[in-house]
């Protein structure tokens, strides 16, 4: 029977068959570990944007451990070390705490006392620090000890240096298990681009024989796969970035919890994972592809 | 001058398009298919290579159709060394040689069209360029009417011709075949033939790898004939009816 074939109109078909009864499977996979590389980013983000909270507010105050010693009263003492510290460089705001939020502090640990009078409880300065610019604490250890003050100052650079060791920790730990998700999505590219050349071993063959370079060759599987994996780093994205979104919108501005504050902006951050999926695919199925055909 | 001997004398022609010197080829570490070869076909020639299942028909269109490389000996092809060739080399010259394969290897998801487009495609040629003369020599082939029908939808002698299609479109220095007329009747057969003998009339160096005796035997063209992967002298014909 004769067919109606308009040669005008005919346009090349894909040499490689379109549809692969494995691409769902391979795009569930890739869209799984998309989505969990996204949701580290995303996790990395806050726990940076967290840390940056914490050592913003330590850096910027500073707080003055006062004993009163010989006849002064601790009232005296604690108005002496903040005259002493007020107008200081890189000093913004000094004040000296009442004797009830001193004992607020370490009520915790010593229970309801009935007359405070009766317990030595040392008299704290809270000292704003310039943020640009702050005071050090042995410029605030001089001013002190100048007024023969029985004082300690807590800079919060312990802190600030644990805070910002554990961010280190988190951010590292983050591009490990981003980099290590990238890997196992690199490898199943490759084994998905081995099954794809073996199950077209046919349609390699005959391109290979009929004068098809190497790298044409690979180039249809590195695109094919390229595509796929595009497709599972949008599905993968968009389901990282929606359960952000559901995060931030649960925990308001503080995010899922104030160790995690998930920003509006940092959902963009999912954005580039399909170009990055396609890239990672991409290459690995380019590189296995064409060391199989090598071997042809 | 015997038949055989003509084809397989390799003497020293200035025009030769192929050359074995003392080839050997075996697959892995397996038995040698094919031991100390020495031929040379001139270009424009028309040769049969007979031999029962197994003397290395096949192993040898391999050899020419650079799937393969000798284990041993010398192989030159279009005047270079194939063992000096460089992957680009190779490449450019599979582009040159139009090969039927014994089982035919259409790609299933293509139209007919596309199968038989397919070497101009991987050569880079626009469709614009090649789309009439592809539909010509569909006609030409008896496809016709079939140019978007899939493989597996065409009769068996309609697949051979197909694929004779696709061996010939890009007009290659060599056209290889392995048994093409080995699943089509006595008609079909005569008529893939001639198709061959106007290929090769057209200046294309035909090798044809066959057990149809009676069709060499008609032919009278130079047969290279293999037993146990050596040449040997063609074996007395009965009488050609």
């Amino acid at each position: 029977m004769s067919e109606a074939f308009d040669t005008a109109r005919w346009r090349p078909a894909a040499f490689l068959p379109e549809k692969d009864a494995r691409d769902p499977a391979l795009i569930f996979v890739i869209a799984v570990l998309c989505f969990l590389a996204c949701l580290t980013a995303l996790g990395a983000l806050a726990g940076d944007r967290g840390a940056r909270g914490w050592t913003g507010q330590l850096v910027g105050e500073a707080t003055v451990v006062v004993r009163a010693r010989g006849g002064e009263t601790p009232d005296a003492a604690a108005a002496r070390a903040a005259e002493a510290l007020a107008g200081l460089p890189g000093v913004t705001e000094v004040r000296a705490l009442e004797k009830e939020k001193a004992y607020d502090l370490i009520r915790p640990w010593i229970g309801d006392v009935a007359d405070l009078d009766d317990l030595p409880v040392p008299r704290l300065v809270a000292v704003t620090l310039d943020r640009k610019a702050p005071a050090t604490a042995a410029l605030l250890d001089q001013a002190l000890k100048r007024q023969k003050l029985d004082a300690v100052v807590d800079d919060h650079s312990i802190w600030i240096k644990d805070i910002r060791r554990a961010a280190g920790v988190v951010r590292s730990t983050a591009i490990a298990i981003f980099m290590l998700i990238a890997a196992a999505a690199a490898a199943i590219v490759a084994f998905a681009t081995r099954a794809g050349l073996a199950a077209r071993r046919d349609v390699v063959e005959v391109l290979h024989l009929t004068g098809a370079e190497d790298s044409q060759i690979a180039s249809l599987f590195e695109l094919r796969f390229a595509r796929i994996a595009a497709v599972s780093g949008a599905i993968g994205a968009a389901s990282a970035g929606a359960l952000g979104g559901v995060l931030r919108m649960m925990g308001g501005g503080e995010g899922l919890t104030p160790a995690l504050p998930i920003a509006w902006i940092d959902l963009l951050a999912v954005l580039p994972c399909p170009v990055l999926a396609a890239l990672v695919a991409a290459i690995a199925a380019r590189l296995t592809a064409r060391r199989l055909i090598k071997d042809l | 001058m015997s038949r055989n001997a003509q084809a397989a004398a390799g003497d020293s022609l200035s025009d030769e398009i192929l050359r074995f010197s003392d080839v050997s080829m075996r697959y892995g570490r397996g038995p040698e298919v094919l031991s100390n070869v020495s031929l040379s076909l001139p270009r424009g020639s028309f040769h049969f290579i007979t031999g029962v299942s197994g003397a290395g028909k096949s192993s040898l269109l391999k050899l020419i159709y650079l799937a393969a490389r000798p284990s041993s000996g010398t192989f030159r092809l279009f005047g270079d060394d194939v063992a000096t060739m460089t992957a680009r080399d190779l490449t450019m010259a599979r582009r040159k040689i139009g090969v039927v394969f014994q089982d035919l290897l259409l790609l299933d998801h293509l139209s007919a069209f596309d199968n038989t487009a397919l070497p101009l495609r991987i050569a880079g040629h626009k469709a614009a360029d090649y789309r009439s003369d592809v539909a010509e020599l569909l006609t030409w082939v008896g496809l016709g009417s079939r140019m978007n029908a899939l493989p597996p939808t065409l009769a068996g002698g309609e697949k051979q011709r197909l694929a004779i299609a696709r061996a010939v479109v890009n007009r290659p220095e060599i056209l290889l075949a392995d048994e093409p007329t080995g699943n089509v009747d006595h008609e079909m057969a005569l008529r893939i033939y001639r198709l061959f003998v106007e290929m090769n009339r057209l200046g294309t160096t035909v090798i044809i790898a066959t057990h149809d005796q009676d069709l060499v035997a008609r032919s009278g063209r130079p047969v290279l004939h293999l037993e146990k992967g050596r040449l040997k002298p063609l074996p007395p014909q009965g009488p050609v009816t």
